[in-house]
């Protein structure tokens, strides 16, 4: 099966330090004694698969942003060639969260024919207007600093100011009111040095860690092609009505949004679980109960790990629980 | 309160191969059934979450969902059957859920307890209280029931809203009532269409 990653994730789902290694791995939700298990860095990363800060063959140098616009579906064009190459003929399952996400939908549509699950997690069919503003915003904070030199710092220091500020607006709307305020509440820090305006809050100390974390394993042009791949991924375009984007699958679909997801709110999933139910699929939805926000679908393992399970042995198996 | 007589009563009403949805599915037992011995295409819809886990690890075709909101995503008669068994009484809007039921099914299967069943109607004239029973069987302050009726009192509703009963049946204690059912039976079970 195909695990599929978020805008700031990696091929590194299992094992120590990934970012599912909750979820994926012997005995676990997703059972690596049971399934060959396939993640794949998106096309535009900077964590080994090709993208602005890899070298361009014409020049030697790094793309910048010479490096053509990506969409999700050359994401999925690629993960398809990887599968291809390692010989597989149709994957057990695709699964992944936010853009993840995107990806399965993609895979839902690209290669109706490889897949016999999928199952995507707090996710949607299209970016709203707020979810585009949000992009933009952390865009913009890139592009603002002087270091980006438009996309062209590759000899110089990094945009690390403004990627950093991309990160804290992100991390800022994949948490919840109530998983912030369970989180740091009110609370400050001793100020050895008092600064003005000094990270006197738990939360600011939080973001400004986060940000500048993230500045040593991220790429600044990585988060503007992803970003805007995210904010153009339409699956509605063209004059496709939601009753035929899913027509002619033949794979069982599991959605599954979280209650305190103001990101991706559940009625996006229930659009997508719409338009499973009208074009006839064998589909399933279940609301998690969470506080944790966007950031549920990487923090809930143990609910994803029972719905995931049971839904893969129900494929696996054979087992039908059959629809329209 | 999803009793074996009542399953076997559905599950003989439902025809080989026809397409059911079951709202208000529970942990789909019932659809379970429906697919091992009819045969069915069926889909549930529930308001608990836990409830949909079970049912996702039996394989169903299940969505959280809740009823009141309404069916809009379905076109008319998209099912053969659709089932609100022990369901009717415990939504917002029961009336809004039955003509629901009727326009996304061909026909709709209905069960329910009824309220005025004899131990009902005793223990609120010589007991003076809320009946507590074996149909009913929760207290006042914890019952998940909104509505209360009884078997007159769905015919009735039947006749001034022009829907056709086609079946029924009447069970207390897993047996079948023949004799006053709006006296005897604990719940009620009803094959409806428009026609």
């Amino acid at each position: 099966m195909l695990i599929l990653h978020a805008l700031s994730g990696d091929a590194h789902a299992a094992g120590s330090g990934g970012w599912w290694s909750d979820l994926i791995g012997p005995y676990k939700g997703i059972d690596t004694n049971k399934y060959f298990v396939v993640c794949s860095n998106v096309l535009g990363g900077c964590k080994g698969s090709t993208g602005p800060s890899s070298a361009n063959p014409q020049t030697g140098k790094p793309y910048g942003i010479d490096f053509p616009i990506i969409s999700i579906g050359d994401m999925v064009n690629a993960q398809n060639q990887l599968i291809d190459h390692l010989g597989i003929e149709k994957l057990l399952s695709v699964i992944g969260g936010s853009m993840g996400g995107m990806q399965v939908l993609q895979w839902m549509v690209s290669y109706p024919n490889k897949i016999r699950s999928a199952i995507p997690i707090a996710t949607t069919m299209k970016h709203t207007p707020q979810q585009i503003a949000f992009n933009e915003v952390g865009r913009q904070a890139i592009m603002a600093d002087p270091d980006w030199r438009n996309g062209n710092y590759y000899d110089h220091a990094p945009p690390a100011r403004g990627l950093a500020i991309a990160r804290m607006i992100g991390h800022i709307t994949y948490m919840s009111d109530t998983s912030m305020a369970q989180k740091f509440g009110r609370k400050t820090r001793p100020n050895k040095e008092p600064k003005k305006f000094g990270a006197e809050f738990e939360v600011e100390s939080y973001l400004r860690y986060r940000g500048d974390n993230f500045i040593k394993r991220f790429d600044a042009n990585s988060y503007l092609y992803i970003t805007k791949a995210i904010d153009n991924f339409n699956l509605l375009n063209g004059n496709k009505n939601l009753a035929s984007i899913f027509r002619g699958l033949n794979a069982k679909v599991l959605v599954i949004a979280f209650k305190s997801d103001w990101l991706y709110p559940t009625y996006q999933s229930q659009e997508i679980v719409k338009a499973c139910k009208l074009a006839g699929i064998d589909a399933a939805f279940c609301e998690a109960n969470s506080t944790y926000g966007h950031d549920a679908f990487l923090l809930e393992t143990e609910q994803e790990a029972y719905l995931i399970k049971h839904f893969l042995n129900t494929v696996s198996n054979g087992h039908n629980g059959d629809s329209q | 309160m999803n009793g074996k007589a009542e399953q076997q009563i559905i599950l003989s009403w439902v025809a080989h191969g026809s397409s059911v949805l079951d709202l208000g599915c529970g942990d789909g037992e019932l659809l379970e059934k429906l697919i091992n011995e009819k045969h069915v295409h069926a889909q549930g819809i529930e308001l608990s979450e836990t409830a949909i886990h079970h049912c996702v690890a039996k394989g169903l075709s299940v969505f959280q969902q809740d009823i009141d909101t309404g069916l809009s995503e379905y076109a008319n008669s998209t099912f053969d059957y659709v089932i609100l068994n022990q369901t009717l009484q415990q939504v917002k809007k029961p009336d809004f859920a039955l003509k629901e039921a009727l326009r996304v099914g061909k026909k709709a299967i209905v069960g329910f307890p009824n309220f005025v069943h004899i131990q009902a109607r005793f223990q609120i004239f010589w007991g003076g209280r809320v009946p507590v029973t074996k149909a009913l069987p929760c207290e006042w302050f914890e019952t998940p029931n909104l509505h209360f009726l009884g078997i007159a009192d769905f015919k009735e509703y039947c006749r001034k809203n022009k829907i056709y009963i086609e079946d029924s049946a009447f069970i207390r204690r897993n047996g079948k009532v023949k004799f006053l059912p709006n006296l005897f039976a604990e719940t009620a079970l009803f094959l409806l269409s428009l026609h």
